[in-house]
C-alpha cells in the first residue's frame, strides 16, 4: 500500500467568487516546492482549480483534501449542495446549467467536469440531489498523458 | 519569437512585467473561456483573453501560462494587474481583436495548443 506523505484539507466558501481560485493556488505552491514531477503537479492543480471553481458556484460550502502518497497525488473534494441530477449529462463537454454571471467569471461553457476527467488518471463522481457531490481524483507522479 | 516581438507586432501596451518581455513564446491559446485554457496540461507561453477579471490571471497561473494579452481594448483593473505582477506574470493589451490576433501571430509561426 502507498504511504501517506502528506495530507491537507481546506474550507471553499460557496458563491464567493473574489477568493475563488485561492486555494488551488495555495496547493500550487505547497506540491510545487517538493520537488514532485511538474506535470503531474500542474495537473493536480487544473483538477483541484476547476472542482474549486464548481464549489464555490454551485454549493453552499465544500472542503478541498489533498493527499500525497509515495506514488500518487489524491483530490478529494466534497460540497454541500445541489447535486448533480445526471452525471453522464454534467460529463458532456458542452452541457452547462452555469448563470450569466458564471460566465461573466469566463466558467460555466461546459468543460470543468469533463477537463477534470481529462487531467485525472482515475476519476469518480458521488452525488446525491439535494445533498451535495463528492469529486475524487488521483494523478499518479511520474505518469504522462 | 519574444513577447517583446509580438508587442511591437500587435501593437500592445505593457501593463505589467516588463522585465519579462525577453520571454520566448511558441505556444499560444485563446478564449474568453477559462476552461479552455486550463484544458491541457501542457504549458503554455501566451494566453489570448478578453476576460479581464482576476481569474483570467488565476487561470493563467494554474495552467502555467507565461504571460496574458488582453484583446479588444479591455484593460484590468489595478487589483488584477497587482496579481499579474505578484505571479510573475506580464500583462499586455492591444486594441485588435483575437481573431486579428491569432491570424497575425499564426502567420509568424506561433501554434495553439491542442
Amino acid at each position: 500500500m502507498a504511504a501517506e506523505l502528506l495530507r491537507e484539507s481546506y474550507e471553499i466558501q460557496g458563491r464567493n467568487f473574489d477568493k475563488a481560485g485561492e486555494i488551488s493556488s495555495e496547493i500550487k505552491s505547497l506540491l510545487g516546492g517538493l520537488g514532485l514531477d511538474a506535470a503531474a503537479v500542474r495537473r493536480t492543480v487544473i483538477v483541484a482549480f476547476e472542482a474549486e471553481m464548481n464549489v464555490v458556484m454551485y454549493a453552499r460550502r465544500g472542503t478541498l483534501t489533498v493527499i500525497l502518497t509515495d506514488e500518487d497525488i489524491d483530490l478529494e473534494v466534497r460540497d454541500e449542495g445541489p447535486g448533480i441530477p445526471d452525471v453522464g449529462l454534467a460529463m458532456q463537454e458542452g452541457y452547462s446549467t452555469a448563470s450569466d454571471e458564471m460566465r461573466e467569471m469566463g466558467f460555466g461553457f461546459g468543460m470543468g467536469l469533463p477537463n477534470m476527467k481529462k487531467n485525472a488518471d482515475a476519476f469518480r463522481i458521488e452525488t446525491e440531489v439535494g445533498k451535495g457531490t463528492s469529486v475524487l481524483a488521483t494523478i499518479r507522479l511520474n505518469s504522462h498523458v | 519569437m519574444t513577447l517583446a516581438e509580438i508587442k511591437d507586432l500587435l501593437r500592445c501596451a505593457v501593463l505589467a512585467g516588463e522585465e519579462n518581455l525577453g520571454h520566448e513564446v511558441s505556444d499560444v491559446v485563446a478564449s474568453d473561456g477559462m476552461s479552455e485554457i486550463l484544458a491541457f496540461a501542457r504549458s503554455k507561453e501566451l494566453m489570448i483573453t478578453g476576460l479581464t477579471n482576476i481569474q483570467s490571471i488565476r487561470t493563467a497561473d494554474i495552467a502555467g501560462v507565461r504571460a496574458v494579452i488582453y484583446c479588444r481594448g479591455k484593460v484590468p483593473d489595478k487589483r488584477v494587474l497587482d496579481f499579474a505582477r505578484d505571479k510573475g506574470i506580464p500583462v499586455l493589451a492591444t486594441t485588435m481583436g483575437m481573431f486579428e490576433i491569432c491570424g497575425i501571430l499564426y502567420a509568424k509561426g506561433l501554434r495553439g495548443v491542442s
